[in-house]
Order: structure tokens, then C-alpha cells, then sequence
């Protein structure tokens, strides 16, 4: 596999999630607004990107028996640096992204990639399959935002399209994020197929 | 290929990725510690100027603390000139419809509300987050209102509150805080 492909299959085949669907959590939590898709999308870029390039490099120091527990610690130091410099230096989009920070640990996408790829491939076929993975995580996140921001308050990123009396709310809500998923994947399957 | 997974090595292994990753996390806390804290105290501070009366001194260099209901409510006397204009008192509610709201209260020295500000809440986008201020009007009927002769409680509950459409549990949470506060408020005698 060359690494352009590496690179972009996680924006259309593998889009982690359209398509792999995986770290449906906080897809669906934290999309309320297209720019919140778009903080903890590239924060949970910055832990898969990280994570990958560590573990690709002690791969061969680590006992195969053990090697989930050290890739968790990894993962979970991570996601506290994240945390941390989220809260000090970005106080406001921290505060909105709240309990999902410390839940990309669990995130099955970070995990996944460690175990399916980085401990596979050499440092920067994993970097780059964390790039690409991470930044399809985060085009799905902030498509998704738009879309519910859009539907459900009537803004995209804040700014008023949609006169301020108009609201869907149902979209703002957690059933609208599974309609507007729903809708997204059908749509994106039907241009992956024509392709 | 990867080492076997012998006890040694595995113990080994499993300790020096805990060591390394400790000392990298108390790096980054260590460095991170300030700004965490200055945020903070921006946010308090931005409240208290919003909820008080024009004033002259630190309120939040002198703060005191009450313990009520199983939580801490936070005291910031404000003054001016030396004389006493107001207290502004973070209170909380675990009504939310997620969980805890914390608000700080703006009081004069005669128990008027002069502002409220929300410092923390986990309410719902769109719905509930208009209890904050510049979102909707909600917070602003609550504006020279005295707890005295205002009922703090929506109106399908008998109250005086315009309870945010579809929010009306937020909202009662909201009145919950402000009660509180204002309750604590007597109880400390004013302006003591």
C-alpha cells in the first residue's frame, strides 16, 4: 500500500465514521454545533497521530501479552495532555466538549488503528494512517455538526443563516444525531458505490 | 518481532511505560497548572463585574465559604469607597437536567438581585443553555428583582419566573440556585 492511499482512504473508504463507524460516542455527542465536531475531531486526530507514532516505535519492545494495557497507557497519557492544554490554553471549547476530552481513551478508533495498523507498519506509514484517519474523523465530526447546527438552530458555526425563531430541535437533541448520521451514511455509501 | 511475554518482561515493560508516561503527564501539568488556574479566575472575575454594582475592591480576595445542602457556596463581598455595595454568592443546583448548574448571584445590600451569570452547566444546546445570559431574556427578568416579593419558582409552579419554552426543568433548577443563594444570603445577615 502506498502512502497516498494510506493517507486518504481515511477520508472516503475508510472513513472511520461513514464507513468503519467506529467512535459512534462521541460522533453522536458532541455534534451539536459544527464547531464542536471540529474541536474534538482534531483533538481525537492529535491523540490517534501521537499514539500511532509511539506505539509503531516500542512495538518490538513489548511483550505481545501486554500489549493492550500499554497501549491504553499510552493512549490515556495522551488524552490527558489533550485534556489539560485544552483546559488552560482553549477554556471555551473545553467547557463544551466537557466529559468527551477524557473519553477519546475509549474511543475505539484510537485503539483500533494502534492495534490494526501502528503495531503492524513501520513510524510513518503509522503517522500518516493517524493523519488520515484522524482528519476523516474530524471532516465526519464537523459534516455532522453542520448538518444537526444547521437543522437544529438555524447557524453554521455560529453564524445566523436561518432567521432566530427557526429551530428544529429535535436535531440539537440525541435523536436527531442518529437521523442526520443515518441520512449521511446513506448518502455517502451511494457515492462510494457510484465510484 | 516482539519480545516473549515472560513475567520479567512483561513486568518490566508494563513499569517503565507506566514510569515514562507519568513523568511525561507531570511535565505537561506542571506547565499547564497556570493557565488552567488564570482561566478560572478570569471567568470568576468576568462574573462577579457582571452580577455586582460598580466596585473598588478584590471581591475575590475576600472570599469566604458557607457549606449548604451538601455543597459550598462561595461569598465575594464587593465594596466601594469602603462602604459596602453588594455580595455576590456562587451557588449551585444538582436539579439540572444534566447534572449540577453553578450560577453566581449578584446581590445589593438589601437583597435585590442585580445580576446572575451561569459559571458551569451541562444543559442542553438549544435548550437549556439559554439560561445564559445573551442567549435569551430569561436571565434578565431576574434583574432588580427582590427575592422577598418575587417567587422564585416558573409559573406552572405557582412562581413568577418566565420558565424557558421546553426548558422548564432547567429553569426550575435556575430558581433552585437563586433560591439557595438568596436563602444563604439572609441567613448571613446581609451585608455581613
Amino acid at each position: 500500500m502506498n502512502q497516498v492511499t494510506n493517507f486518504t482512504k481515511g477520508f472516503v473508504k475508510e472513513n472511520p465514521v461513514f464507513v468503519l463507524l467506529l467512535g459512534m460516542c462521541p460522533a453522536l455527542g458532541t455534534t451539536t454545533s459544527a464547531l464542536n465536531g471540529l474541536g474534538m475531531g482534531l483533538a481525537t486526530t492529535f491523540v490517534l497521530v501521537m499514539a500511532n507514532l509511539v506505539i509503531s516505535l516500542v512495538k518490538n519492545q513489548i511483550p505481545a501479552k501486554v500489549r493492550i494495557p500499554s497501549f491504553i497507557v499510552v493512549i490515556a497519557s495522551f488524552v490527558t495532555m489533550v485534556d489539560l492544554s485544552m483546559a488552560g490554553f482553549l477554556p471555551a471549547l473545553h467547557e463544551q466538549l466537557g466529559l468527551f476530552i477524557p473519553l477519546i481513551v475509549v474511543n475505539c478508533l484510537v485503539l483500533g488503528r494502534a492495534e490494526a495498523f501502528a503495531s503492524k507498519n513501520n513510524v510513518g506509514s503509522s503517522v500518516i494512517d493517524g493523519i488520515g484517519m484522524g482528519l476523516g474523523f474530524a471532516f465526519g465530526l464537523t459534516l455532522l455538526g453542520a448538518v444537526r447546527e444547521v437543522l437544529g438552530s438555524g447557524k453554521v458555526f455560529g453564524m445566523q443563516i436561518f432567521s432566530d425563531t427557526y429551530a428544529m430541535l429535535v436535531f440539537v437533541l440525541a435523536p436527531g444525531a442518529f437521523i442526520a448520521l443515518g441520512y449521511l451514511i446513506a448518502i455517502m455509501n451511494r457515492f462510494a458505490k457510484k465510484n | 518481532m516482539a519480545k516473549e511475554s515472560n513475567f520479567k518482561n512483561m513486568t518490566l515493560t508494563l513499569l517503565t511505560v507506566t514510569l515514562l508516561s507519568s513523568a511525561c503527564l507531570g511535565f505537561v501539568y506542571s506547565f499547564t497548572k497556570g493557565p488552567i488556574d488564570d482561566a478560572q479566575n478570569e471567568k470568576i472575575n468576568k462574573a462577579l463585574s457582571k452580577v455586582l454594582p460598580e466596585f473598588d475592591n478584590r471581591p475575590s480576595s475576600k472570599k469566604f465559604t458557607r457549606e449548604v445542602d451538601g455543597g459550598i457556596l462561595t461569598f465575594y463581598p464587593a465594596t466601594k469607597g469602603g462602604e459596602q455595595v453588594g455580595t455576590a454568592i456562587q451557588t449551585f443546583t444538582k436539579n439540572g437536567f444534566s447534572g449540577q448548574i453553578d450560577l453566581m448571584v449578584g446581590f445589593l445590600s438589601d437583597g435585590t438581585i442585580h445580576g446572575i451569570e451561569v459559571i458551569a452547566h451541562k444543559e442542553t444546546p438549544g435548550l437549556g443553555d439559554k439560561m445564559e445570559s445573551g442567549k435569551s431574556q430569561f436571565s434578565v427578568q431576574f434583574q432588580g428583582k427582590n427575592p422577598q416579593d418575587f417567587k422564585l419558582a416558573v409559573e406552572k409552579d405557582g412562581g413568577q419566573v418566565e420558565a424557558i419554552t421546553a426548558s422548564t426543568i432547567s429553569s426550575r433548577a435556575y430558581c433552585d440556585a437563586v433560591q439557595r443563594a438568596y436563602d444563604a444570603f439572609i441567613k448571613e445577615g446581609g451585608e455581613k
